[in-house]
């Protein structure tokens, strides 16, 4: 039997108060990032006209500006994508129509003399409309997909539960959408699928903590038993679980992004980002969370029962 | 001996058995996406108002018409807003003449009555104008099916979504300018009467006649390639139109070598009013008009009986050809304005399955031996049982038409994550039980009834977030989610029947259990 871990027993949840301090720290990076570089959106957002063209020998960026400069798209956004010969052009919205767009292109990519044979082999037109209403349905789902989830937990642990673990997710999303931003990645309906997967993931690893919290409190031997110390067993118990099915999905994920081709990368970088995330907000942030909530209200509890004895002993006396 | 071991196994047998019949035959049985296959995927904006406009515009010349019979002079009859039309009356005194008038126009409202001017508002009732706008998208659907299926394309997918839009996904056409410009065609098809005694040049500069309009004939010279517009005068009141057409054909222009023309027939009723048009306006020239374009004018010779006419223009034999289409398919009710379109060519899809197929093998793989090397003989049930979903899924996929995108094919890689994820869960829940010093038997069945407990919890939340996602998402996310909720279903059901039933077979059988290789 190989194991990783046997009977470990790390104190991750006394641990928390610096934990604390790093999710703040990064979430605040991403937030200044977002708030500084913004987000690229894709135009599956903005709306606007997207032509992939596959030239036959390498072009320089020089040469297919000044070809586009000749139709008046010198502003468009030029991108090499995924190898040196095929070229992303991104027009912003108004331009022309799409069809008239796309053989404007062509033909002007055709007679420039600096560029060989070029292939047309994608054309992505969104509309304002449409690109307005993908906005509108990306928070729509995220939003809807966070309240599916509170009350889920709500209903099968505890209200504490199902905040933090939104609070945990909320968290990742942060930090895959800075991490987006700081690496000049774009913003893209597969990255939003990609950002739906790793609000399932976190909240799978979270519930999977849960759980096993649950289970232990109805067992005599978690009598008496601090909560935070409670928490801590819970998370030790699946630590090994956690720790292997983070690292098989964390291989899976580098795969797709290292050999899944152009059009995954984004959607794969984000998985990539969020599987890291995901399994540490699960302790340090929904676990760490919940402790410090229930004692809170313990605290509270326990003063008020103070005070109330005290002033009985108080009446007594006088 | 475990209780219903062999109702379990029929169980599986029989998805299983399911499962390979939807699969068979591989090529057949899943639909790529455009993504992969290449393609177009259109989404058209129906202009439902024009729809509704240019029926008010009809009701209101028959209601002069009507008017007309009765001897009733009208000063104006005037569309007014998308669905309503003003009468005025040149006389109070025809008033109550023309309120009987009104009275046959069930699907108007009589409004703003003003008597004394002799003015009221006609309004078309609002379940009218619901019905009309319907009516547009749904005539829109049926015509761009039509045209397509003329086309000569396979496997199209031309549905209505929404109130007023058209989806249209045309898999592995190679000439998407060409698609596109067929099937956004209005295709209008109007004959109108040249008004002889007008001024083009002043009807140009804005002095258009009453009851006239300017159109253009465009005319592209071959030599310079400079296109002229040539302006005409017409009357504004519309003939016959293509909807009184029964063929269309394309032949060679003899008039002009390299050009070709579409020989049009009508039917009975179109052939008696266009021998009618010819027959009172010999001499005349007749303007015929495509969706606002005048194509030619040709002069009235002689009463044309027998319903035919040739449309000439500068036509390519494809232009031609794409043009009888249209005319048989019949002209969409309504103007359509493309509100967004995805065009993969053949070559990129194959590009990105193959990325995205080696990606996917890569990482199973990986995962399969990895499952093996550490949990042994149980790694293996993991593996077999992760086939065994990969299968379902599949099949799932196959038997509900769900069409495999690039993200459903990462949909899939996920969900062979989490299918892993149950079983490590089961295995690890097992050696726990194990160490508490449990026997074989007991770990196994403790383990598998405590981590179904997670596992369930697990799925069940990812499978909300999935049903979230195919609600709202569109196009690429919903291939995600569907392949992602059914990948979910999938290891949720391995996990409860197979894997169990694999390690009843194997560890509860009735001889003594020592240990489990896990």
């Amino acid at each position: 039997m190989i194991e990783i871990f046997r009977s470990p027993n790390y104190n991750f949840i006394g641990n928390r108060r610096w934990a604390y301090l790093l999710s703040g720290l990064i979430t605040l990076i991403g937030v200044i990032s977002l708030a500084t570089q913004g987000l690229r959106y894709d135009i599956d957002f903005t709306g606007g006209t997207l032509v992939q063209v596959r030239f036959e020998k390498i072009p320089t960026v020089a040469d297919i500006r000044k070809a586009l400069t000749r139709i008046g798209m010198g502003e468009a956004i030029i991108q090499e994508f995924g190898s040196t010969n095929e070229f992303i052009l991104r027009a912003p919205l108004a331009a022309a129509s799409s069809e008239e767009l796309t053989k404007k292109v062509e033909k002007a990519l055709s007679e420039e003399p600096g560029l060989g044979k070029s292939e047309i082999r994608r054309v992505e037109f969104v509309g304002p409309q449409v690109g307005k209403e993908l906005q509108w349905q990306a928070i729509y789902a995220v939003l809807f997909g966070l309240i599916g989830i509170l009350l889920y937990i709500a209903l099968r642990f505890d209200l504490k539960g199902g905040v933090a673990a939104v609070v945990a997710v909320f968290h990742d999303v942060i930090v895959c959408l800075g991490a987006l931003s700081l690496m000049h990645r774009e913003f893209s309906l597969p990255v939003l699928a990609a950002l739906l997967t790793i609000i399932g993931y976190s909240v799978n690893d979270t519930i999977v903590a849960y759980d096993r919290l649950r289970e232990n409190r109805g067992k005599t031997s978690a009598r008496g038993r601090p909560f935070a110390a409670q928490m801590n067993d819970a998370v030790n118990q699946t630590l090994s679980r956690t720790v292997l099915t983070a690292l098989t999905v964390f291989f899976s994920t580098a795969i797709l992004l290292f050999f899944g081709g152009k059009t995954l990368e984004d959607f794969a970088f984000v998985l990539f980002v969020g599987v890291i995330t995901g399994t540490y907000s699960t302790t340090y942030v929904a676990a760490a969370l919940v402790v410090d909530w229930t004692l809170y209200v313990e605290g509270r509890m326990s003063a008020r029962k103070k005070t109330v004895a005290k002033a009985g002993e108080a009446r007594k006396i006088t | 001996m475990p209780r219903n071991l062999r109702a379990r196994a029929l169980v599986v047998l029989v998805v299983f058995l399911g499962s390979l019949w939807y699969l068979y035959p591989p090529k057949k049985a899943i639909n790529l996406g455009l993504d992969l296959q290449g393609g177009i995927h259109l989404v058209l904006g129906v202009e439902t108002d024009k729809h509704v406009a240019s029926q008010t515009d009809r009701a209101a010349e028959d209601f002069k018409a009507a008017l007309e019979r009765r001897g009733i002079v009208a000063k104006r009859v005037a569309r007014e807003g998308l669905a309503a039309f003003v009468a005025e009356l040149a006389s109070p005194q025809s008033w109550n003449d023309a309120l009987t008038v009104a009275g046959e126009f069930q699907t108007f409202d009589r409004g703003n009555e003003d008597q004394a001017a002799g003015r009221f508002t006609m309004t078309m009732q609002s379940r009218v104008v619901a019905r009309l706008r319907d009516d547009a998208v749904r005539q829109g659907v049926e015509t761009i099916r039509n045209r397509v299926d003329q086309f000569g394309v396979a496997e199209p997918t031309i549905t209505r979504q929404g109130d007023d839009r058209i989806l249209i996904q045309l898999p592995g056409v190679q000439d998407p300018e060409r698609a596109k410009a067929l099937i956004g065609k209005t295709a209008l098809l109007e004959f109108k009467l040249v008004d002889e005694k007008a001024d083009a040049e002043a009807a140009v500069q804005g002095r258009v006649p009453e009851g006239d309009e300017v159109l253009y004939q465009r005319r592209v010279d071959k030599q310079t390639k400079v296109e002229r517009k040539i302006p005409y005068v017409v009357n504004k009141r519309t003939l016959l139109t293509g909807a009184e057409l029964t063929r269309a054909e394309v032949n060679a222009d003899p008039n002009s070598p390299g050009n070709w023309q579409v020989a049009i027939e009508f039917t009975a009723t179109g052939a008696r009013i266009f021998g009618d048009i010819t027959e009172q306006n010999v001499g005349r020239h007749l303007a015929i008009i495509l969706d606002g374009v005048l194509q030619s004018a040709p002069r009235i010779n002689e009463r044309i009986p027998g319903g035919r006419a040739v449309i000439t223009g500068q036509f390519s034999v494809d232009e031609a050809r794409d043009l009888a289409i249209v005319l048989r398919a019949g002209a969409l009710p309504a103007p359509v304005t493309v509100l967004e379109e995805r065009t993969v060519g053949p070559s990129l899809g194959a590009d990105s399955i193959r990325k995205g197929m080696i990606a996917i093998i890569a990482s199973a793989i990986a995962v399969v031996l990895f499952m093996l090397f550490y949990y042994r003989l149980s790694g293996l049930i993991a593996d077999v049982a992760l086939v065994l979903n990969l299968i379902i899924l599949l099949a799932c996929m196959a038997a509900f038409g769900a069409t495999l995108t690039l993200p459903g094919i990462a949909g899939i890689a996920l969900t062979i994550g989490m299918a892993v994820d149950t079983n490590i869960l089961i295995f690890e829940r097992i050696r726990e039980e194990m160490r508490v010093g449990k026997t074989a038997r007991a770990s196994i069945d403790a383990g598998f009834s405590r981590a179904l407990r997670t596992i369930i919890d697990t799925h069940l939340t990812v499978m909300v977030t999935a049903a979230i996602l195919y609600n709202f998402g569109t196009g690429a996310v919903k291939g995600f989610a569907v392949s992602l909720f059914v990948g979910l279903a999938a290891s949720l059901f391995t996990a409860y029947f197979f894997t169990r039933l694999l390690f009843d077979v194997v560890y509860m059988g009735r001889r003594k259990v020592e240990a489990i290789s896990i």
